[in-house]
Formats: structure tokens, sequence, C-alpha cells
């Protein structure tokens, strides 16, 4: 992989910092790592781990309540802890933006990540979210940019699905 | 000696001034916090269990010169009891988390939640690094968290231990995205 090719978690947080997100919340994982490393280093943004997914879009009605915008970062399975807890973007229109990295759909290794990755596009759809899917690492900030547009320019769920072969596979030999 | 609710509800909030933002959760302090005085810096909520506190703490980030209450009934505080680990770690100075605790499901059918059979969420708010927690079981305990509420600078849990009843209930706004908006003109950070 080039340079270039793996720095699309730093035009995530540039993404970030050009629309002036002041609160990531996040549920821990190995496909965000480095953005949540960022964001833990930025002193204007205030990064809040979770205990599981769904406090984030809580959290992110919060600070929107407060006037300010939040990004969520979880990982493909976190997406089923939210799905109640989304009644509360949609119904009160929260913009929530949802960072979602993919397992379960290319070269998984671990059986068990494969029922909630193979649903995730429809669930969210299903939940009115706009989906964003970046395959590409050159397809990452443009459609970032999107995603920004569409939650807090109309008030909506925007959720950017990072495909597992951006990601790249996890590596399970010790 | 338990508190009755609506009352307790109106004791915390009298005299309440502009810098306090109120999260009820969904079911009955909702309507209880509706009866004491319906006012833009409520967002009352109909769904979303579990949620109240975590509202509460991405609103309190937001504005820190403001303080927030969050004042929820126990069997939502339980569904999200997660949320006192991330507050915990958080400990914004402007959050109160004061939950109504009656040892019932009260909207569902008075069925028993774990708080009557011995699960303490005071022990759980203070395991999770909350610097004060209060049990608040009479008229005196009451006036004193309500003066806190006036000016407290800690991250701050309260129990409130109120009788089972059902009150009636009254029902305030549903239209979330008009209590939303409401809420962001009052604070003046939205249109």
């Amino acid at each position: 992989m080039t340079e270039q090719a793996a720095n699309w978690p730093d035009k995530l947080f540039a993404t970030f910092k050009r629309a002036g997100i002041r609160q990531v919340g996040y549920v821990p994982d190995a496909g965000h790592a480095r953005l949540i490393d960022r964001c833990r280093a930025d002193a204007d943004i205030r990064d809040v781990a979770l205990t599981t997914e769904e406090e984030g879009v809580a959290l992110a009605a919060g600070a929107w309540l407060g006037g300010e915008r939040s990004a969520l970062l979880m990982q493909s399975s976190g997406l089923g802890n939210c799905i109640n807890m989304l009644s509360l973007a949609r119904t009160c229109r929260f913009p929530l933006l949802m960072l979602i990295t993919m397992r379960g759909e290319w070269e998984e290794f671990n059986p068990w990540q494969e029922p909630m990755g193979s649903i995730v596009d429809p669930v969210l759809k299903l939940c009115d979210a706009e989906v964003y899917r970046v395959r590409t690492p050159d397809e990452v900030e443009g459609a970032a940019e999107r995603a920004v547009q569409l939650a807090f320019g109309d008030e909506r769920i925007a959720a950017l699905v990072l495909s597992q072969e951006l990601i790249g596979k996890k590596v399970w030999t010790k | 000696m338990k508190l009755e609710r609506r009352a307790a509800m109106a004791a915390l909030l009298a005299g309440r001034d502009k810098n306090l933002l109120v999260v009820p959760g969904l079911g009955s302090t909702t309507w209880d916090l509706f009866a004491a005085g319906d006012n833009d810096r409520n967002f009352y909520l109909w769904g979303a269990m579990g949620g109240a506190a975590m509202i509460g703490l991405g609103l309190a980030l937001a504005q820190p010169k403001k303080r927030v209450a969050v004042i929820t009934g126990d069997g939502e505080m339980l569904m999200g009891l997660g949320a006192f680990a991330t507050v915990g770690i958080q400990r914004p100075a402007n959050l109160a988390i004061i939950v109504f605790d009656n040892g019932v499901y009260g909207e569902t059918g008075m069925q028993p939640s774990h708080t009557q059979s011995g699960v303490d969420l005071l022990k759980v708010a203070g395991a999770c690094g909350i610097g004060t927690c209060l049990d608040v079981g009479d008229e005196a305990a009451l006036s004193d968290l309500a003066d806190r509420l006036k000016g407290f600078t800690e991250t701050l849990f309260a129990r409130v231990q109120i009788e089972a009843t059902e009150p009636p209930r009254v029902l305030p706004l549903r239209d979330g995205v008009a209590l939303k908006q409401r809420f962001r003109t009052a604070l003046g950070v939205g249109a």
C-alpha cells in the first residue's frame, strides 16, 4: 500500500476539523485506531469512549441540543447495538454522522462477524440513514464531505461505511 | 417515609434559573417535569430508553457554562447502566444525574425493577467515579439537592427515593423536531 493510500484516516480527521466536529464518541476499533488517536490528541475535540455504541447516538443528540457537532465511530457489529436509539435521531431529526468500519465481508477470518456485517447496508437504509460506501482510499474524502453536508445541513443520519477491503485484513497470527 | 414524585420534582425546580437545562427520561419523569411547569429548556423524552444520561453528557460538554440535570427513573437508568461508566471518566462539572427510584416500572404495570431487589444505583455511580453521590430520602435531603442544583461544581449523582405511585399523566409536546428546535432556540444555538 502506498503512503497516500494508508493515510485515509488522516483525511477523515481533516474533514472533522473542517466541519468543526467537537465531540467524537467511539467504541474502540482497529480500523478506526489512527482516527481515534488523532481525535484524542486534538485539544478542540472531546473524545468520549463509550461502553456501547448506542450511547453515542444519545451523546450526539445532546451535543446538537447544545450547539455542537459530533461524530460517532464504530465497527459494523456496533450498528446492531444502536437500532432502537436511532429512533431518537430520526424522530427529532438530530444530525448523526456515523463512521462504520466493516467486518465480515472481505477475507474475514471470524465467521461471528458475518451475520451483522452482512446486513449493515439494509439496516441503515431501514433506519432512514443515507449510506456512503467507500471502497478505495481516493473515495474517502469526497464521501466524507458529502456525509458531513447531509448530516448537519439536512439534520439527518449519514453513515460513512468503510469497506473491509479499504481497511485491510486483520492479522490473526501472533 | 418516601417522597411523592410530583412534589419532589417541583421542589427540585423551584426558583429555577435560565442556566439550568433539564433532560427527563421517557415516561413518568417526563410527565413529572411537565407538571412542574413547561420550559423551553426542557427536552422531554418519549422514547430513547436508556439514553437520558448520555443526552445529558453531550449537552453538558457542549454547554459548559450551563448546568444540566438529567432526571430519570430507575428502569430507564438501568437500561443505560454503562452510561455511569462513560460519564464517570468524563466527569463534566456541570452534569447532575438524578434518579427517581421507586423500584418499579410504573408505565408498564408496576413490575419490580432490579433496584427493588438490591441493585444499588448509588454504589454503581460511586464505583464509576462520580464524586458526589447523594441518597435523598426525606424533605431535608431534597431541599439540599435543590440548593445544589443552583450551583454544583462537580459531577453529581442523586438517588431520590420516591413512592410507587401513579399520579395522573400530563402530556407535553411530543413532536421531537419541535422540542429540539425550541430548546436550541432558547440556547441561542439554532434558528
